[in-house]
């Protein structure tokens, strides 16, 4: 249970801190490329889990693209930094997609009020980013929502070591098709409550702005 | 009194459509020029010109001297000296208390407390103060964007339609706050207006614009006794469909 915390909890830290920064961006700025950018962003969202696996598999076994040129910082297959790897870039694009939606929707009047009381490019970004909270919140539990409950990515490039690389999800999958259902189904709670725990803190986050 | 703006040449481009064209337009410190005319004459993009939010295509805009052109952006520091409220003002998801406070704290400014509570009470909101803002009326929403505006004591402050759909106590009450704001502080105002009434109320001189020509600019006595230009005429007349 520890381990899918920690591998889901820093995959989304990382997918957050790269992808509302990126959402914003898309969402506000003007620049060439931005319609491909998006296009690769809404694939990104609709893109199978298991795919990434594969991809982050093949790019980082031994003989593979990246895994080959021995790189020190790159992580090694079958261990949590790779499934963390796999689910950043699952849980990326859902956040930065998601919080590209939201500060559109804020009022494009808000951005040019915010400049005229003298904000900086930033402050005003930090403005808009702020009206469009319940937004980013949802984008970051979209995020959460993609990894937490993911198994096909993780499975690949974790491998299901046991004390190493099993969550729970994983470990769902094994306890099954090993028979043990009511064990299974003891780890399907316990996955269940903590993905309604971390919502209900999110949401509790959200605070007031969640109900105007 | 001595210019805090002076335009030149200025013209404002929209594609191949020309939206605004000075040729020559002094603002001068501590006056309430309203600039009159039909929609789409450029007033709004005279406004943003003079806020800094929109570059001119070519000409010049100076500020205190400070020159403002398509190659030379507005520092910070120059944006932070002129605001605007806008016809439709949009508050922030915060108590009104918190929008008033909004400019100060973007200027890093942590103490301002004292004149919050003061500019809240000029413009009659304290007992509104903890409230939501975006549960206001279109009134009280407009009287916090005025006071958002005032409490950074600006010197130029813009004004575009800000009593546009309001109520009569409502347009009483924000125009005596403006003209409270000019007289004790001296703070240069554009009010752009449709309501020739107003700007005969409020305004030092009225200038008007057509088709992004300035046709027109003299003291407020003169531009509606006796105008020298036809159109001008026509409009004051009401004569001038828009």
């Amino acid at each position: 249970m520890l381990l899918s915390l920690r591998v889901s909890g820093v995959a989304l830290t990382i997918s957050s801190v790269i992808g509302i920064p990126m959402g914003a961006l898309l969402g506000l700025a003007r620049f060439r490329g931005r319609r491909l950018s998006v296009a690769l962003v809404y694939t990104g969202m609709a893109f199978p889990p298991v795919v990434i696996g594969l991809f982050v598999y093949l790019m980082l076994s031994r003989s593979g693209v990246l895994g080959s040129l021995g790189l020190p910082w790159l992580p090694k297959l079958f261990t949590p930094e790779a499934m963390i790897l796999a689910q950043v870039i699952i849980a990326l694009p859902l956040v930065a997609g998601f919080t590209m939606a939201a500060v559109q929707g804020v009022d494009p009047a808000l951005r040019l009020q915010v400049q005229a009381l003298g904000a900086s490019r930033w402050q005003t970004t930090w403005a808009i980013l702020e009206e469009a909270r319940v937004g980013v919140m949802a984008a970051v539990v979209a995020g959460f929502g993609g990894i937490i409950s993911e198994v096909g990515a993780v499975m690949l490039v974790g491998g299901n070591i046991e004390g190493q690389t099993r969550v729970l999800t994983t470990a769902i999958v094994l306890e099954t098709n090993k028979g043990n259902f009511g064990l299974a189904l003891a780890l399907g709670v316990v996955l269940l409550s903590i993905a309604f725990a971390t919502n209900f803190v999110i949401l509790h986050l959200q605070g007031r702005s969640f109900d105007e | 009194m001595t210019a805090l703006y002076s335009l030149r040449q200025v013209t404002v481009r929209y594609a191949a459509r020309t939206v605004l064209a000075v040729d020559e337009l002094d603002i001068l410190r501590g006056e309430i020029l309203a600039v009159v005319g039909p929609s789409g004459a450029g007033k709004s993009t005279l406004l943003r010109l003079l806020n800094f939010l929109q570059p001119p295509t070519t000409g010049e805009v100076y500020f205190d001297d400070a020159l403002y052109s398509a190659n030379r952006t507005a520092s910070l520091a120059m944006r932070r000296r002129v605001t605007t409220v806008f016809q439709r003002p949009v508050l922030l998801k915060r108590t009104v208390e918190a929008n008033v406070a909004y400019g100060l704290r973007l200027r890093g400014e942590r103490h301002g407390e004292a004149d919050i509570r003061t500019t809240l009470a000029a413009v009659g909101l304290t007992e509104l103060a903890q409230q939501p803002a975006r549960t206001l009326s279109g009134g009280e929403a407009q009287r916090v964007a005025l006071a958002r505006a005032m409490v950074l004591r600006p010197d130029a402050l813009l004004l575009d339609e800000p009593t546009a759909n309001l109520d009569p106590y409502n347009v009483g009450l924000i125009e005596q706050i403006v003209a409270q704001i000019n007289c004790e502080h001296g703070t240069t105002m554009v009010l752009v207006t449709h309501n020739i009434h107003q700007a005969r109320r409020l305004a030092h001189r009225v200038l008007f614009l057509l088709e992004g020509r300035a046709v027109e600019i003299a003291d407020t006595h003169t531009f509606f006794a006796a105008p020298t230009d036809p159109r001008t005429s026509a409009f004051v007349r009401g004569e001038m469909v828009y």
